[in-house]
């Protein structure tokens, strides 16, 4: 595995809120064409990791390394210019915006437009099209003009997704990408990520332990913010500090 | 469905009406005593000031004290500019104002930016009057009482326009025209900028901040733009003010100008670009009426727009005629 391009890696990623060691010396490697779930209980530091990775938030100790390059301290709004893009685990959405319009800025964001910035969205059809593209890859069609506050929460998962792809990011992270979302939206999600896998790295955080064993090619046990077994589902499921610690009540 | 139709007049219908209006006050000067033309100036001003606000507050989210300052700032520009007795040309002053307004507010906006909320309402207030106590009681501001200044010369094409021969009656006209159209070229830029991608990315950021940033936009470099175009257009508003009135006094920088900007586009709607000039018309009329029919205008004043506020949710550009809204007490100055 440590052979195969990595395209994110984090080497001792530490955070601490005052006296609170959020996340402690976590070093985890992800690989392109790779979908490696984190899981963990709740306040394990699994959304602050997302957030240091993502310059959501500054990491107190650590590195960052994109593609073998140092990018520890690299502001949130450069992140997707670097090719890292990610969703949230609460929806968040520019929900009293069209579904298109949501999609068509992310994608305008990652577009240097110079002075056409100052022409109506027209003059921008390109973005418009690569918004297209996007809502069509997850399956998100007929709705474009909606409000994409009044659609189901599904749907609205889904327009975060679109939201990432728009850059053709190398690496995507998934906050609990599942939340809120029915069986059968469940099921396409499990198919779109898997696709989504192929082409690039995706780091998923995610509760549903179904859902992570049916998808995931490598995945991380994190409690109390720090790194309990790292391996393939299987040698994770073995894993009896694992079980002793979280997995007990589900497996 | 997309939001930024509700900033703007609602398709051809609006645009009609829009123009309407403008072709009346094109011809309502001869048919007017002087004294209204000089209060539609005003009110005209007051429209242009309005509506740079409305590009911070209805753009983006943002509400600033220290709006005023940039207005106050340029009129001042022009008292140095074009002193007692030796006016220069509205060519000259007015790229002037704008850019001095401009380039403090981009200082400004750099360093207060950074806050949010209520602190950014009280980093803007310092601001704004750091820069009023430049202008009070200085030397350099002419004085506490305020100071008279050459009315910058209107001229295009060769041929110059002097109020001075006009008859008495017809003074006020040149400011006026000069008011109407400024008013009409500050719309339409806003208009179009809030239309434009630009205007779709600040909406972004009034909705959804954190999220335009996680998207990739440099949040604070559209929010420094907007703040420094609002600020220039704050200054074509105080040199117009400085050209009508021929006359600055530091009052014009105070935060009180802020606080009356903010008030007309809450009068007005804060979702509309229109509403900024309806907020300021009736804010205006306002001010007139309280002044004639009482000794406490203040109070008359805060009184009708406390109740106007409470009882028009939207500003006077959420009456909807016909659905048998209430009518709030300043509509009917509108």
């Amino acid at each position: 595995m440590a052979d195969a391009a990595l395209a994110l890696e984090t080497v001792d990623l530490s955070k601490s809120f005052g006296g609170l060691r959020a996340v402690q010396n976590v070093s985890l490697q992800l690989a392109q064409g790779q979908l490696h779930a984190v899981i963990g209980p709740n306040g394990a530091g699994k959304s602050t990791f997302v957030n240091l990775l993502t310059g959501q938030l500054r990491p107190t100790k650590g590195t960052i390394l994109l593609a073998g390059q140092d990018i520890t301290g690299t502001p949130s709004h450069r992140m997707p210019h670097l090719g890292v893009a990610r969703s949230f685990q609460r929806t968040n959405i520019l929900k009293s915006l069209s579904v298109l319009e949501n999609v068509r800025l992310a994608a305008q964001a990652l577009h240097p437009l110079g002075l056409r910035v100052l022409r109506s969205p027209r003059h921008g059809a390109e973005l418009v099209d690569v918004a297209r593209r996007a809502l069509e890859r997850v399956g998100l069609t007929g709705v474009e003009q909606s409000a994409a506050g009044i659609l189901s929460h599904g749907a609205q998962r889904q327009i975060e997704i679109a939201m990432t792809l728009v850059g053709d990011p190398k690496v995507i992270l998934l906050d609990e990408p599942l939340a809120g979302m029915g069986q059968e939206e469940g099921e396409r999600m499990a198919e779109l990520l898997k696709s989504l896998a192929r082409e690039r790295a995706l780091l998923l955080i995610e509760h549903d332990m179904d859902f992570v064993f049916a998808v995931a090619d490598r995945m991380t046990v994190l409690v109390d913010g720090t790194v309990l077994a790292t391996g393939a589902p299987a040698a994770v499921r073995a894993d009896k500090a694992v079980q002793t610690a979280y997995l007990g009540e589900h497996v | 469905m997309s939001e930024p139709a509700r900033m703007l007049p609602q398709g051809k219908a609006g645009w009609a009406l829009l123009a309407a209006i403008a072709v009346v006050l094109a011809l309502l000067p001869p048919y007017v005593p002087s004294y209204y033309v000089g209060l539609i100036t005003l009110a005209m001003i007051g429209a242009m000031l309005a509506l740079s606000l409305h590009l911070l507050v209805g753009g983006v989210g943002l509400v600033s004290l220290g709006h005023g300052a940039f207005y106050g700032l340029a009129a001042y520009v022009v008292f140095l500019m074009s002193p007692e007795g030796s006016p220069k040309p509205i060519w000259l002053t007015l790229p002037a104002a704008m850019l001095v307004s401009g380039t403090v507010a981009f200082v400004v906006g750099g360093l207060s930016l950074r806050t949010k909320g209520f602190f950014f309402l009280m980093v803007t207030l310092a601001f704004g009057q750091m820069i009023f106590f430049v202008f009070h009681d200085t030397k350099l501001g002419g004085g506490t009482d305020g100071a008279y200044l050459a009315k910058p010369i209107i001229s295009a094409f060769g041929a110059t326009l002097d109020p001075r021969s006009f008859p008495r009656s017809q003074r006020g006209f040149p400011a006026y025209y000069v008011a109407l159209v400024q008013l009409i070229l500050t719309y339409l830029a806003l208009a179009w900028l809030l239309r434009s991608m630009f205007g779709r990315v600040l909406e972004g950021i009034r909705v959804n901040e954190h999220r335009m940033e996680a998207m990739g936009f440099s949040v604070m470099r559209y929010k420094l733009a907007a703040f420094t175009l609002a600020g220039a257009f704050a200054g074509a508003a105080g040199h117009m003010w400085a050209l009508h009135s021929g006359f600055v006094n530091p009052e014009l920088v105070s935060w009180h100008k802020s606080a009356e900007a903010l008030l007309m586009i809450l009068i007005g709607g804060i979702g509309s670009l229109a509403g900024a000039v309806l907020g300021a018309f009736a804010f205006t009329a306002l001010g007139e009426i309280a002044q004639q029919v009482t000794e406490r205008k203040l109070l008359a004043e805060g009184v009708v727009i406390l109740v106007a506020v409470l009882l028009l949710r939207n500003g006077l550009m959420g009456i909807r005629l016909g659905r048998g809204k209430t009518k709030g007490p300043g509509g009917g100055h509108g």
